[in-house]
């Protein structure tokens, strides 16, 4: 393997042996040869982050965190900054595609039973990654100081307040003491781009793991023979490559043909603290948990339903006790969690919405049906459940 | 947008010098609108981007006064714009657009399109609604009679009067044309990237279209040879 010292490449071979490392694992790594295009959405995250990252450093360059100019110099950045409509159409579009595929991820690592053993560190760390994108996103939103920015946060700043002991402690410490003010608005501003960069160094982690473990398949039926698998390179970086370029597409068609579906235009109005919004919605990819916040009467229930639904999920690899992953091969499962899916997405809806009347009533068995699926059906389906025959190998699987 | 640009074909065989409804719709900001309402965000200069020449900019912005710091005395002094200042309010604080306004503050239009709910076309309805009072009707002092609202009035007196403007295009400034045109002006001052975004879309989604189509026919011509050993 190792080169003889007097080229550059075995030089560096000798000292750092990054070009092995990178041949082994994005060239010749075995991947299952049955993935399907599900399999793309996590490069689809990666490439959506990298694209955060970069349109957000330029707008750094531009951007002022005080109460009196944010809003301000986000409107210079759209108007008069060189491209500046661009790189900020590109930042906000990116956060829209990084949940949908963040969505789209999770579901398939549910449906395929992905977070079970020995992938288990994957599922930890991956919602490590999801828990820090909310972060993130919700520090980023509040920065151009709209009227959304301003409203939104002090919704989360009030929840934070009603969790017993800690609560008023950590909102202060995240405030600065004066209220949602230039103190809180810098302090977030550093919150955001920490949290995004070292959202960075989690994805690192996250695909370390997976290079020990190796991806998943539809079947869940690990690899055997090397009939099993194919090498990462050229399968999987064309696959990988196809399914890129259609993404992007899907955000291209996004930012400059719909740019208004990314943002409340409300938050084009500055922050104005003494003028209440009529209903302070969320973006869409907060709604589901903005639905659960308020399908409860009280404050603190309201909250620790929420943050439950977080925690629940880190719960997952060991709730659920059937030795089959794939759904494919669990014929009740396989519908209680598109059930599952029908849920979080009726919250969705009615997180955008008054939570009045259907709206609420829709929350609330939603909300009950997706706590039932994790603390119920998990665990104890798989004693009443039949599973279908899992195949023995991966031959015969669709390509 | 289309709607705007078949205006302008329309219009072109008529008039040597015919103006846009977004060069339109300026001229009544600046002769009618912005005697109440800021641009806090727009730039003299922004307006190269509906087509206004520079000379014309050059003035637009001399015409105005704007805030220079103190002078040595300590008093407050001012200078003539330049084309990069904001065009900014016509009151020096908000206290004195409240005071002049019943109250009320005219809201900014940088953004006014956008998050005024029904947008330009919005606008354009509220400024053709206003009509004579009827006699059963009683406002409050600075409210007046418009059918656009679901109450019937609007804090804003009615600003627009037939042939209140001279189109230097010779359009006849109705009220139904100026409002048109205030809708179109105030549409592109909120979307003042529209084209260049519809623009630059276009050629980004052409090629990732045909990117695609090669990466396609790639990736179908290397996995062949798995599907060739599927059984
Ligand atoms: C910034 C966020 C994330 C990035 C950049 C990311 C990236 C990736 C990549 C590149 C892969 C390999 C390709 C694939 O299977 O799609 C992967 C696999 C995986 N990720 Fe993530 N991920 C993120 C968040 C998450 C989240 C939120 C979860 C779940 C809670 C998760 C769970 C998994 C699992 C279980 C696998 C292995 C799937 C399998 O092999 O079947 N990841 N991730």
């Amino acid at each position: 393997m190792s080169k003889p010292d007097n080229t550059p490449a075995g030089w560096l071979e000798a000292r750092l042996p990054i070009i092995s490392a990178f041949r082994r694992e994005y060239v010749d790594f075995a991947m299952p040869r049955n993935l399907t295009y599900l399999w793309n959405f996590g490069a689809f995250a990666t490439i959506a982050l990298a694209l955060l990252i970069v349109s957000g450093i330029f707008l750094a360059l531009n951007y002022t965190p005080s109460v009196a100019e944010a809003f301000n110099s986000i409107e210079t950045i759209d108007r008069h900054v060189s491209s500046g409509w661009l790189v900020r159409a590109i930042h906000m579009g990116g956060v829209s595609m990084l949940f949908a595929a963040l969505y789209v991820h999770m579901a398939r690592s549910l449906y395929y039973g992905s977070y079970k053993a020995p992938r288990e560190l994957l599922w930890l760390t991956g919602l490590g990654l999801f828990i820090l994108v909310m972060i993130a996103a919700f520090a980023g939103y509040i920065l151009p100081w709209g009227q959304m920015s301003y409203w939104g946060a002090t919704v989360v700043i009030n929840a934070m307040n009603a969790v017993p002991l800690i609560g008023p402690a950590l909102a202060s410490w995240l405030l600065g003491g004066e209220g949602l003010g230039s103190v809180a608005l810098h302090r977030i501003y550093v919150l955001h781009f920490v949290t995004a960069f070292s959202i960075i160094g989690v994805i690192v982690l996250h695909v370390a793991a997976l290079h020990v473990v190796g991806s998943n398949n539809p079947t869940g039926v690990e690899p055997k023979t090397s009939a099993d698998v194919v090498p990462f390179h050229p399968y999987y970086t064309t696959k990988d490559g196809l399914g890129l370029c259609l993404f992007l597409m899907v955000y291209a068609a996004l930012i400059f043909f719909a740019p208004d579906l990314l943002t409340l235009a409300n938050n084009y109005a500055m922050a104005n603290p003494l003028v209440t919004p009529g209903d302070i919605t969320p973006e869409w990819y907060f709604a589901p948990f903005y639905a659960i916040l308020r399908a409860v009467p009280s404050k603190l229930g309201g909250l620790i339903l929420t943050a439950g639904s977080l925690v629940v999920l880190f719960a997952v690899p060991w709730l659920d006790r059937s030795p089959v992953r794939s759904a494919r091969y669990r014929p009740v499962l396989r519908w209680a969690l598109l059930a599952l899916f029908a849920a979080f997405i009726a919250l969705g809806v009615a997180g955008m919405h008054k939570p009045t009347g259907l709206w609420l009533a829709l929350s609330r068995i939603s909300v009950a049906y997706y706590y039932a699926y994790f603390l119920i059906l998990l665990p104890f389906l798989p004693r009443v459940e039949i599973t279908r025959p899992e195949p023995a190998t991966l031959r015969g699987e669709g390509a | 947008m289309k709607r705007y640009f078949l205006g302008v074909f329309l219009a072109l065989p008529l008039s040597a010098q015919a103006a846009t409804p977004e060069q339109r719709g300026f001229q009544v900001y600046r002769q009618v609108c912005s005697t109440c309402h800021s641009l806090n965000h727009v730039t003299f200069a922004d307006l190269s981007g509906i087509g206004l020449a520079v000379p014309d900019i050059k003035a637009y912005a001399a015409s105005r006064q704007v805030p220079d710091g103190l002078d040595d005395d300590g008093d407050p002094k001012t200078r003539a714009a330049h084309p990069s200042d904001p065009i900014g309010s016509p009151y020096p604080n908000e206290a004195m657009a409240r005071l002049a306004n019943h109250g009320d503050l005219p809201p900014d239009f940088s953004r006014l399109a956008m998050t005024e709910e029904g947008g330009a076309r919005r606008i354009e309805t509220i400024l053709r609604s206003y009509a004579p009072k009827p006699s059963d009707v009683v406002l409050a002092p600075g409210s007046y009679y418009n059918t656009a609202f679901a109450q019937n009035h609007i804090g804003m007196p009615p600003p627009l009067h037939d042939g209140q403007v001279t189109y230097a295009d010779g359009t006849k400034a109705t009220i139904p044309q100026m409002s048109h045109d205030v809708g179109a002006f105030l549409d592109w001052v909120a979307h003042p990237h529209r084209e260049a975004r519809s623009h630059t879309g276009l050629v980004v989604l052409i090629y990732l279209a045909g990117l695609g189509t090669l990466l396609a026919l790639l990736k179908r011509r290397v996995w062949k040879r798995v599907k060739e050993t599927r059984q």
